[in-house]
């Protein structure tokens, strides 16, 4: 359940942007998720009700702008969507690839209310 | 050209050093035109729109670079062992500690959920050790470590081992600042283990299989492992050992003491 870990991440980094702003709450946050980054989009819900309680969040909204695996095979060096981290490359079939797009996990932006 | 007014300052917010990163710019902060104001009727609702573009786990990466500076400047060789509960991540520090005790001066972190155990264990070789209980935390972060190693206060040219919460899922995200991550399986486990938790493997430098006593008892297929444990990470290093009968420790010896070496040599 390291997702509550990165709620609790967000709130930190979101309430210390309301500060800076001397917002009184926060509206919104966009967030990018990579498909290969280990985050469950259910636990990630279960563990937002939680973790914004009683914080400048409890009546903030998330968006998760998803970002698809993409990866390059070193042999081949063909290009290709994969699903997990143990998909081979669809052309030679070689498991030497370079993840190239997947693993973001980022706050892109944040909405505040003043 | 940024993506939310379409100005000319770059979107992006590149970190470049530690300095830098501890006060991230926002470059929205360039006026006031980010500022929606919407009249209600009586109260005008003001909000602000702030492009981050930040890690989520920004602060445990920094502090986690904090360690690792930490590291390098007292040329200490850190290792973070990771595994499932019972894979003998203590059973191969006692193994480590009673057999190099005397050549090399180790610390010693332990994270486990509740009680002092793992600690008690250690502690009987005379060695430093810290124990961090996270109470109901799934893994040890960069924080907690840090504040160990407050508390530890290891010698320049030592090793200090940071034994991870017993779990293949969570502790594979957050980065402690050591030079490498050690991965513990043990073959009553299942060879598809990797797959299963495939970004523990993948961030693992290297991977203990231990408990290999047990093989002739077990429907266990060794190469299988390797293999898929390939597929995934196909620069990781293997050792097969059990710290029962002692069989391939001298290669786990030999392997440690080349990250030593390797430690000791950066100028």
């Amino acid at each position: 359940m390291h997702e509550l870990s990165i709620v609790m991440s967000i709130v930190e980094a979101a309430e210390e942007q309301a500060m800076k702003h001397q917002a009184r709450a926060v509206e919104c946050i966009d967030l990018e998720i990579g498909n290969l980054s280990g985050i469950d989009e259910h636990a990630l819900e279960f563990a937002w009700e939680v973790g914004v309680k009683n914080t400048l969040l409890e009546k903030a909204h998330y968006n998760i702008n998803k970002v698809k695996g993409w990866a390059r095979c070193s042999n081949c060096d063909c290009e290709f969507e994969i699903k997990e981290l143990f998909d081979p490359c669809p052309l030679c079939g070689e498991y030497l690839i370079n993840i190239l797009r997947g693993k973001e996990m980022k706050i892109q932006s944040i909405t505040l209310l003043n | 050209m940024c993506a939310t007014c379409g100005c000319d300052q770059p979107g992006m917010i590149k970190i470049t050093n530690m300095r830098d990163a501890l006060f991230p710019q926002v470059h929205h902060n360039h006026g006031a035109h980010h500022q929606i104001n919407i009249a209600t009727n009586d109260n005008a609702i003001k909000r602000t729109h702030i492009d981050l573009e930040q890690d989520i786990l920004h602060k445990n990466n920094l502090l986690a670079a904090h360690n690792r500076g930490y590291f390098e400047a007292k040329e200490i060789t850190a290792f973070n062992l990771v595994s499932s509960p019972g894979s003998g991540k203590t059973a191969l520090l006692e193994c480590t500690l009673r057999d190099l005790g005397k050549e090399l001066d180790f610390y010693v972190i332990e994270g486990d959920q509740q009680t002092t155990n793992d600690a008690d264990r250690i502690a009987k070789f005379n060695i430093p050790v810290i124990q961090i209980n996270t109470g109901k935390g799934c893994h040890l972060d960069a924080t907690m470590v840090k504040d160990a190693l407050a508390e530890l206060k290891p010698k320049d040219h030592s090793v200090v081992f940071i034994e991870n919460i017993g779990n293949l899922v969570c502790p594979s995200m957050f980065d402690l600042g050591e030079q490498k991550r050690i991965v513990i399986i043990s073959v009553t486990e299942g060879e598809d283990k990797p797959l299963k938790y495939p970004d523990m493997f993948a961030g693992s430098q290297l991977c203990i299989i231990n408990k290999i006593d047990l093989l002739p008892y077990l429907k266990f297929d060794l190469q299988k492992l390797i293999e898929y444990a390939r597929r995934i990470n196909p620069k990781l290093e293997f050792i097969e050992l059990s710290c029962s009968s002692g069989a391939g420790l001298d290669q786990w010896y030999a392997w440690l003491k080349r990250q030593f070496a390797f430690s000791e040599a950066i100028p």
